[in-house]
Parts: structure tokens; sequence; C-alpha cells
């Protein structure tokens, strides 16, 4: 089975190899891999905005249930997966991604197809939008804390409070906090846009994080690692699912969910216009929204499943919601503006 | 029929009503949009800035999940939004939004478009602004309400024909009830109808009678007119014929007593066919409304042949009585029975020739048969059916003075107990034998 499943990659690393010597498009392609099936009946063509590792157990899972239906897997990074289905035209038959805005912007512009199931219907009213995007998780943006920084002490438990512990003590802070780059990083982007609307201490915030030399990364998986090490004192908007699955790795820090509000990022997925093979695409579609029924592949690939008691567990998470606001942000002139006072507020220099 | 139409007018109505409503609903929200979009608008030096307004758009979401497009132009291009958005047919009067629908991405949209000047002096420029909106939310709402003024609608249409029906079941049920008073009654039976009737029915009812009550006197005129007519005829018929018996006595001369002769007989054929046109003036009105008592038909052939016995004696004819010892039941119109058999045995006396004999007969076998035999001439070579026709008279009747109504009598009183006349003539042309069959009970 192991070694199966290892010549199986390596095939698959090679296809790709094959693939990515001779670019189609302009888009970028991080990595692509085919699962083929045994007595192959059909071609599932996903573009993907997550990683392999997360999704193999996903497709080897699906692939369990669907016998015949071959993957070709392909990752991208959210902005490539955009222009690919929005400039380009390409040609896939399921689009993941964790960049809710860019799957809201291609269902609004008719991008998607409309697709209703029991399995879709069964989903909260804030996990779908026009039948066309179906969540399938529920990720927060989190802060994370150095265990060697924090020892002792407290964390800050909301966004008021972490603005009193830095206006106490800068000097302890001073280039030791981190954040995202959100003109590098559309996860940043989206996390900012929705803290700006959600609370005016956000910018408040980006003032003393400007002023005490905050350091910025383009992803979540490098703060998390200065952290642990103790580089970092603590880093704000950590995607939470990716920290947690570090967590069991690594040691060194902890996960704060703040008490004032937490923005909850949905990943989600879409049958694109231009899909060919639609059948597998909905089978996809369903068994994505079904996750929560699969405690084994949570586990395996570390995607914490649409959970509707989650919220009502904790009030302060809160779903980031689809619709026409998230629209706004997307525009280039609105977008510019926000780039700049988040510049004039971060960068100081 | 009615419910109907009012059912559909209804639906029409409230289906119109509510797109309108719809409608309106998303032109505030569009309108709203388009302002707030305007609103943000501001120059700086000679660009125009825009800082788009989170609510502008999310207040589009709040309602429905439908597909929003916008665009700001500056009369040199697009500053943001999408740039194939159509612009307005025709620049908006300033604070005045323009409407508009059209068919944008797939989709039909609503489209709103307002227009705000920016800037200020030689600089200052009008930008449009358009927001538009698919059109799902609306067609759900409409399609919602239309679900439910079908509904509505189809309820009320199903519940005015029940109550209908209903109503015209209750409002037809009394006369029902008074029709089929009336029609078991018994052809005598001109009581007034006291059925239960409501009180709308009570005029016909009342008139129901009153034309009852008026039927009843005329029928009791008529019966006394022919009593009255029979008696004023035949009692003057009988004084003259006393005193001209009289007068024949005190006549010498063989040619005066021949001549009075003559008039007795005169008077007797006119005396017996007044008799039998009263008679048959008598059976028309009664067969109409046709009695059913039970008779004795021994009793009733038994006083007939009693009543016609000092006639039949005067030409020595022998009625020969053959019928059963106990009584024979029948249902009938006693009066018309002994009419008909009377008329019958009348005639067979008179066509018969003098010392001859006379058979009445009774048989009872599938029917009641009371035949005439007698030894006359027959009815010759006549058609037998044309014979029961009004004053139709046998083709050998001769000499024999007759009103051609005695037949005409029978055969109605028979006809009318559900019977029938049978003649039978006898072929070596001496005798007939008439046969009165009726129904046994």
């Amino acid at each position: 089975m192991y070694l199966a499943h290892t010549a199986q990659n390596l095939i698959a690393g090679l296809i790709a190899a094959a693939l990515m010597a001779t670019p189609v498009a302009s888009y970028e392609i991080q990595e692509r891999r085919i699962y083929p099936a045994q007595g192959e009946t059909s071609v599932l063509r996903v573009i993907s905005t997550a990683d392999l590792d997360v999704f193999d157990p996903i497709l080897a899972a699906f692939q369990a249930d669907n016998p015949g239906v071959s993957v070709d897997y392909t990752v991208t990074e959210t902005a490539d997966l955009m222009q690919a289905l929005y400039e380009e035209g390409a040609s896939f038959d399921l689009a993941i991604s964790s960049a809710m805005d860019l799957q809201t912007k291609l269902a609004n512009d008719g991008f998607a197809r409309t697709y209703t199931s029991p399995a879709t219907e069964a989903l909260p009213d804030w996990a779908r939008w026009r039948d066309q995007i179906f969540a399938f998780t529920q990720e927060p943006a989190v802060v994370i804390v150095s265990d060697a920084f924090f020892e002792g002490q407290q964390p800050p438990d909301s966004r008021d409070a972490l603005i009193a512990l830095l206006r106490e003590s800068p000097e302890r802070f001073r280039g030791r906090i981190g954040t995202y780059d959100v003109r590098r990083s559309g996860f940043g982007y989206m996390m900012a846009t929705q803290d700006s609307r959600n609370s005016e201490s956000y910018w408040r915030l980006m003032e003393v994080m400007g002023r005490l030399d905050a350091q910025l990364y383009c992803c979540s998986g490098e703060m998390i690692r200065d952290v642990a090490t103790g580089h970092l004192a603590l880093a704000y908007n950590v995607l939470g699912s990716y920290a947690q699955s570090r967590l069991a790795m690594t040691d060194g820090f902890r996960i704060v969910q703040f008490g004032d509000y937490v923005n909850v990022m949905l990943r989600t997925a879409l049958i694109p216009q231009t899909a060919e093979n639609i059948d597998d695409a909905q089978t996809m579609v369903d068994f994505l929204t079904r996750l929560g029924t699969r405690p084994d592949l949570v586990a395996l690939s570390e995607l914490p499943a649409i959970a509707p008691d989650s919220f009502q567990a904790n009030t302060a998470l809160r779903p980031i919601r689809f619709g026409p606001g998230l629209l706004v942000f997307l525009d280039q002139l609105k977008r510019g503006a926000f780039l700049r006072n988040w510049e004039d507020s971060l960068l100081q220099d | 029929m009615v419910a109907a139409i009012l059912s559909v007018a209804f639906f029409v109505i409230v289906r119109s009503v509510a797109e309108q409503a719809a409608e309106s609903t998303q032109d505030d929200i569009l309108s709203a949009s388009a302002t707030a979009i305007a609103d943000s608008l501001r120059s700086e030096g000679s660009n125009v800035m825009l800082d788009l307004p989170y609510s502008a758009l999310s207040m589009l979401g709040t309602l429905s999940e439908d597909r929003v497009f916008y665009r700001v132009f500056t009369g040199d291009g697009t500053l943001t939004g999408y740039d194939d958005l159509p612009l307005p047919d025709r620049t908006p009067q300033r604070g005045q939004p323009a409407f508009a629908t059209f068919d944008y991405r797939g989709d039909q949209v609503r489209a709103v478009s307002v227009v705000r000047p920016v800037g200020t002096g030689t600089s200052a420029r009008d930008i449009i602004v358009t927001v538009a909106q698919t059109r799902l939310g609306l067609e759900q709402t409409s399609r919602t309400i239309t679900t439910t003024a079908m509904g509505v609608g189809a309820g009320f249409f199903l519940v005015a024909t029940g109550l209908s029906l209903w109503a015209a079941s209750a409002a037809l049920a009394p006369i029902e009830r008074l029709t089929g008073a009336v029609a078991r009654r018994g052809p005598h039976d001109l009581r007034p109808v006291t059925a239960d009737t409501p009180a709308e029915l009570m005029p016909l009812v009342n008139a129901l009678n009153s034309f009852m009550a008026r039927l009843r006197a005329s029928l009791l005129r008529n019966e006394d007119f022919i009593a009255e007519a029979a008696h004023r005829v035949r009692t003057p018929l009988a004084t003259v014929r006393a005193q001209a018996e009289i007068t024949h006595r005190k006549l010498n001369k063989p040619e005066h007593r021949r001549a009075m002769r003559e008039m007795i007989r005169a008077i007797d054929e006119s005396a017996r066919s007044a008799g039998q046109m009263l008679d048959h003036a008598m059976v028309k009105f009664r067969t109409d409304t046709l009695a059913g008592d039970r008779l004795d038909m021994c009793a009733l052939i038994g006083e007939v042949c009693d009543r016609l016995g000092a006639t039949a004696d005067l030409k020595d004819i022998q009625i020969v009585r053959d019928l059963p010892d106990e009584p024979i039941p029948a249902r009938g119109d006693g009066i018309l029975l002994q009419a008909a058999l009377q008329n019958l045995l009348d005639n067979a006396i008179k066509y018969s020739p003098e010392d001859s004999r006379i058979v009445v007969r009774v048989e009872q076998g599938f029917d009641l048969k009371v035949s005439i035999q007698d030894e006359g001439r027959g009815f010759g070579d006549a058609d037998l059916t044309r014979l029961k026709t009004r004053y139709t008279r046998g083709a050998n009747v001769g000499d024999i003075v007759g009103s051609g109504l005695g037949l005409t009598i029978a055969d109605e009183v028979t006809r009318a107990h559900g019977g029938r006349l049978e003649i039978v003539t006898n072929q070596t042309g001496v005798g007939a034998c008439i046969s009165l069959i009726l129904p046994r009970i």
C-alpha cells in the first residue's frame, strides 16, 4: 500500500515535471499531481489553493468512495487561481480556494455554476452563497504567542488589551511583533479588511505595531516558526488551522483566540462555468460539504469542518459573510486607499 | 363561474401589486447604494477619488443573494467598477436617479444611475454612478407571493364554489320536497299542499293551492253540468214519450197510429243517443282522473243485465248469464265499467234478431275477459279497428238507428283501465262476440 502510494507519487511527480516544462498558461502553477484511478472512467480536474499534503488524504478518500475517477490536482496561489479562471478562461472542473472574496467575485461575475443537493442544502446559510459557493472548512484568524516570552504571564485576550500591553512596555516588543504583509498575502489582506470593518481599534493597533517596528510576513508558516523559536513575541492574524496543525509538531508557542471577535475564514469550492466533468465535480462538492461526517479525514487533513455548533459555543467567532460586501475591498481604488492607510500606519520609518 | 373570475382577478391583482412592491424595494436599495457611492466621491486636485463605502455594496446583499455590479464613470473613462456595464441612455438629472432594466452578463439586471458633480469651478465634472443588481430575489419574492396568491385564490374559489353549491342545494331542497309532495298525489287529491316549505316559497305554495282550489271547483261544476244535462234532456223526452203513448192509444186511423209509432221510435232513439253522448262526455271526464275502487265484476254484470232485461224481453231475447258463483274482484271506476257493458249489451240487443240468445260470459285466465256473444248480423266487412272510433258504424247497420258511440265508449273505458276491447265477427255472417279484456288484480 505504502509502496504503491509512493510509486503513484513518483509517477505523478514525473508527469507534473513534464507538464511544467511546457508552460501553456501564464498563471503560475505551484504543484500538480495526477491521482490515476484503476479502470479510469473520468477525470476530475481541480484547481486549488490548498497544499497537496493537506488535501492528499481527502483526495484518497474521495477516490475510495468513487472508484474510476482520476483526480488531476493543480495547486496555485489564490491570485493565480483567479487569473486562470477570470482572465484566461482556463478549464477546471472544481475550484477550491481560501480567498472568499475572489470566490465571491467569480460567482458574482458569472463564472460559477449553480448546484443544489441535499448535502449543500444541509449547509448553514452563511456557508454557501447563491448555491454556487460552498464552504467546507471554517478557519479562524488567531494570535500566536511565544511561550518563552509570555512565561508566567497571561497573554492579552483582546485587541484593546494587546494595544494596552504594547503601549505599556514598548521596548520589550520592539521588532518582535509579526503580522501579514497585506500587500503580498491575499489571506492577510482579507483579514485586515475584515478587521477594519469590525473594529475601530484595528487602525490603532496598526499604528502601535508600526511604531514598534512590526515584522511583515508572507505566510503563516514563517510567523509560526519565528514565534516558536522565540524570535517573535507574538504574531497577529495567523491562520488558526495551520497553527493548530503545527502545534502538534512544534513546541514553544500558544494559540490565543481574542474575546472581542475572531474572524473565521471559510475555505470554499465552486464549479466553474468552464467545467467539463460536472458530475464528478458535484460529487466532490457533496463529499467536501460532508467533511464533518468524516472525523478521520478532519484529523488527517487538519482542516476543521463546518460546525455550526462552534459558533454557539464561542460567540466571538464571526464567519466572514459572503455577499457583495466582499467585492468592496477588491475594488482597485478601494484597495489602493486601504493599502495607503495600512502603509501609513505600519511603515513609519 | 363568477367565483373563478373573481379568483383570477384577485390573483392577478395581488401578483402585480407584489411585483411592484418588490421592484420598488429593490429600486430604493439600489438608489441608496448609488447615492452612498456618489457621496463618497471627492476631488483631489484634478483627480476624482473614491473610497467605496463597504455598506454601499453590502446593503445589496442583505435581502437576497443577487449579483451586484457597479461602475463609476467620469466622462473620460471608467474610474472604477465594471467598465462594460452600460451607461444610462440619457444622462440623469442631478438628484434624479435613472432606472433601467437590461440583460448583463447572462442575467436580467435592474440598474440605477445617479449623477453627482465633483470638483469646483472649471474642474467641476458630472460623475455618473451606476449600480446594478440581478433580480433573483425579486423573482423569488414575487414567486413566493404568486404561489401564496395562487393558493389563496384557489382556496377562495373552492370555498366560494362549495358555498354556492351548498346554498343552491339548500335553496332547492324545499322545492324538491314540494315537487315530490305534489307528484306523489293521487289523481283526485286536490287538497291544499301542506309540505314544510321555507317562507320564500310560500307565495308559490299559495298560488299552487289557490289554483288547485279553482281546479277542484271547476271539476265539480263540470260533473254537476253533466248530471244536470242528462237530467234535463232525458226527463222531457220521457214526458214526450209518455204523452205520445197515450195519444197513440187514442188514435183510431191506422196511418195516424203508424205516424205516432214512428214518432215514439224517434223519441226513443233521441233519448238513447242523448244518453250515449252524455255517457261519452262522462267517460271523457272520468277517465282523466280514473278512480280505483274495489268492485265485484259479477255483481256489476248482473246489474247491467237486470237493467236491460226489459228491453230484451220486448224482442223475446234471452240473456244467458254464464257467470261464476263467487264474486270476481276488480279495480276501477264502477260507473264507467257499467256504462261500457251497458252500451255493449244494448248494441247486442239492438242488432240481434227477435227470439234469439245473448250469452254474457266471464272467463278468468291471464286477464279478466267479459264477452258478449250474440246471434246478430255481425259487422260485415267493416274495418274492425275503425269501429272503435267515434260515430263509425258497421257496414251492414241498414235500417237500424244508432249513434256510433257505443263501441267508442266501451273502448275508451277499457283502455282507461289498462285493458282492450276485442271484436270477433263470425265469418259466416251470423253473430259477433265483443270482449272487454281487463288486467286481473
